[in-house]
């Protein structure tokens, strides 16, 4: 299910930074992608949302550090996991 | 590009808006693209705004150039403009302002005077807006109309009250509407209509103005970008003139030539002749405002003639230009309609319900608008929503000439003006609490170090355990500032935190959210910070700036502050500060 998750996280993280090479991982955060400010992250957001069939709270939102705390949120409420 | 045209699926242009800017930059005969340069001054944020806008534009065959206020900064650039702006010289300014900048709306208890002199201060707030940009651009502005407010104090009433909220926006979107009929380049983009059409309950999501100061939620700013850009391209002639219509399942239910014309679906009779009787009836309405109607039909002439004159019908013989009814491809029936009309193709929308021949027209005619056009039922919506024939300057009345003089006579009384910069900042009545770090606010602190980048010193990231640390510290002065002004509470906007090394300060933090830029908040900041500074014993404050690519607007703010330059510090004698602050009241 996780590698499944990861599929699709890449898929959105290359069309959201339009980067062909971006292979996430669990440390994935703001810093490894230059692009990935405040404005790019809630077209992250939103495209996730879309993609998992959840929402995420405002707590969430910005709590989350890196991609391995998105992906454990995914696990628990998300959709169209598989 | 499909992907681009209506009904489009929103989610997927914002997920891939750079692939689609780079797939239309390379489309052929995007160097023959009209260039415009068009201002977006927003009163909430408009990244993802532009960056839409921008692809809708580049579809419809215009390249613009853009220019962003800073967050919510519209008035002051209109009022007071700014190098970049007025260097810009915009050809159309589009103010993409909303409900969250009405500054004053009624109070329950208003008397109706009250409420009056509210609305004509709101009212006069944009109409000077609009007069300045107008004297000092002289070009095309674009004017959001507002949103209904996603709840209501009175309930079902606030519509009525004369403090009713509804009512006011109703009343305020009015005179918006007046001032549009009366001045010529001023056009309103009708949010109240969009809004409404969409959902309330989405378009309001508070979720995405609360984390981002979106409104619309952006899920529906493709909506919202696609309903500009309809506005834009009209009025740079870049609409569609005419349709070329299929007959059979398109203007009615069944197969004229099959059933015979008296066995049509069409008129009042069922709910199907029902559906294509409303559609007639929309397209000869977009006759009477000058579309071009035709035919492209497989059908007999004859039979097409005879299914036109139905009985039930709204649409005859006579309203069509053209009507091409034989057995050759509808392309090049299509081309030669255009011949006969003297047209482009690329003027041109082509109506089918039939997949095989829109796939054909699309793929043989370039510029030709095909729309999926769904089910019979749709064809209106989507017809309309699509904006092809978007009006934008339509009769003007000349016999209302006299009563539009009388009120811009009584308009120009209100019109809000300020002589300069410090007055306007006085008006906004500003107060700030600036205060140690407290525990309350440790993680919106925290967050504000992590989020800020342009107005950031420093660009020092830190945690809440880091925040808690400097808090509970004897050798670090910190300070948050909350800035409340007439608009509301902009709540905790400003971050700074010294580290004391003997007789000197360091400031290591030094930050500010975007939402309060040009407010003298830095000056507010920094009278308290030399307060505390004095208090600890401290003799010398150091600042220093750690340029990164985004931080560029603060390179001189340490100067602009007083302090003095000594290598790659800067340095403020505490003792002799005189505070610089006078716009704002703190922790009164």
């Amino acid at each position: 299910m996780e590698e499944k998750i990861y599929e699709k996280l890449n898929e959105i993280f290359r069309d959201i930074f339009d980067d062909d090479e971006i292979e996430v991982t669990p440390e994935t955060n703001s810093d490894s992608i230059e692009d990935w400010d405040s404005l790019e992250h809630i077209n992250l957001v939103v495209a996730i949302e879309k993609a998992f069939e959840l929402k995420f709270t405002m707590d969430e939102v910005t709590g989350m550090k890196d991609v391995g705390e998105m992906v454990g949120i995914i696990k628990e409420r998300g959709k169209a996991l598989d | 590009m499909r992907v681009l045209e209506y009904p489009f699926d929103a989610d997927e242009i914002i997920r891939k808006k750079k692939s689609l800017r780079r797939a239309l930059m390379e489309e052929e005969g995007a160097s023959a693209r009209l260039k415009k340069k068009i201002a977006v001054l927003g009163g909430s944020t408009t990244a993802n705004v532009v960056q839409v806008l921008d692809l809708f534009l580049l579809n419809n065959g215009i390249e613009a150039d853009f220019y962003q206020s800073e967050y919510n900064k519209y008035y002051e650039d209109a009022m007071f403009g700014n190098l970049e702006l007025d260097s810009f010289g915009p050809d159309l300014i589009y103010l993409h302002t909303g409900i969250h900048n009405i500054q004053s709306f009624p109070d329950p208890s208003d008397s109706a005077e009250q409420v009056q002199e509210k609305l004509e201060e709101v009212f006069g707030r944009f109409y000077s807006m609009w007069k300045k940009l107008e004297e000092v651009h002289g070009c095309t502005i674009i004017q959001n109309n507002f949103e209904y407010p996603d709840w209501r104090l009175f309930g079902n009433k606030d519509a009525v009250e004369t403090a009713g909220r509804v009512r006011f926006v109703r009343e305020l979107n009015r005179r918006f509407s007046e001032y549009a009929r009366e001045n010529k380049n001023f056009y309103i983009h009708d949010v109240n209509y969009l809004s409404g059409y969409l959902g309330l309950t989405k378009w309001c999501d508070p979720f995405y103005w609360n984390m981002y100061k979106y409104c619309p939620a952006v899920p529906l700013i493709p909506e919202l970008a696609y309903s500009v850009a309809c506005i834009i391209k009209s009025l740079y002639g870049k609409n569609k003139k005419a349709l070329v219509l299929d007959l059979d399942n398109t203007l009615w239910g069944g197969i004229v030539g099959d059933d015979g014309p008296e066995n049509l679906q069409i008129g009042s009779e069922s709910a199907r002749g029902e559906t294509f009787l409303g559609f007639q009836e929309y397209l000869k309405a977009q006759k009477a405002l000058g579309v071009l109607l035709n035919i492209d039909s497989k059908n007999e002439y004859e039979n097409a003639i005879a299914g036109l004159g139905a009985k039930g019908s709204a649409l005859t013989p006579d309203d069509f230009i053209c009507i091409k009814a034989n057995w050759d491809p509808k392309d090049r029936n299509i081309a030669e309609i255009a011949r006969e009309l003297n047209l482009g193709a690329d003027s041109f929308v082509f109506v089918d319900d039939n997949p095989a021949e829109r796939h054909i027209v699309s793929e043989q005619i370039a510029g030709i608008a095909v729309p999926e056009i769904g089910e019979p039922e749709n064809y209106i919506r989507v017809l309309d929503r699509s904006g092809f024939f978007e009006v934008t300057n339509f009769s003007a009345d000349d016999a209302s000439r006299n009563e539009m003089y009388k009120a811009n006579a009584e308009r120009s009384k209100l019109q809000a003006s300020f002589a300069d910069y410090s007055e306007y900042l006085k008006s906004l009545e500003m107060y700030a609490e600036i205060a140690p770090f407290c525990k309350e606010y440790i993680p919106r602190i925290s967050q504000l170090t992590n989020k800020s980048n342009q107005f950031n010193l420093t660009t020092l990231r830190c945690s809440v355990p880091d925040i808690e640390e400097m808090a509970a510290s004897e050798n670090w002065i910190t300070l948050y500032g909350k800035l409340e002004d007439r608009f509301g509470d902009n709540g905790v906007v400003a971050v700074e935190a010294a580290e004391i090394l003997g007789k000197e300060a360091y400031i290591r933090l030094n930050l500010m959210s975007c939402r309060v830029l040009k407010r003298d908040m830095e000056f507010a900041m920094l009278d308290v910070l030399v307060r505390m500074a004095k208090e600890k014993g401290v003799k010398t404050l150091i600042g220093e700036y750690l340029p990164t690519k985004k931080n560029g607007m603060v390179k001189d703010l340490y100067t602009d502050l007083g302090f003095t330059k000594d290598g790659e510090l800067w340095k403020l004698d505490v003792e002799t500060y005189e505070p610089r602050c006078s716009v704002i009241r703190i922790n009164e």
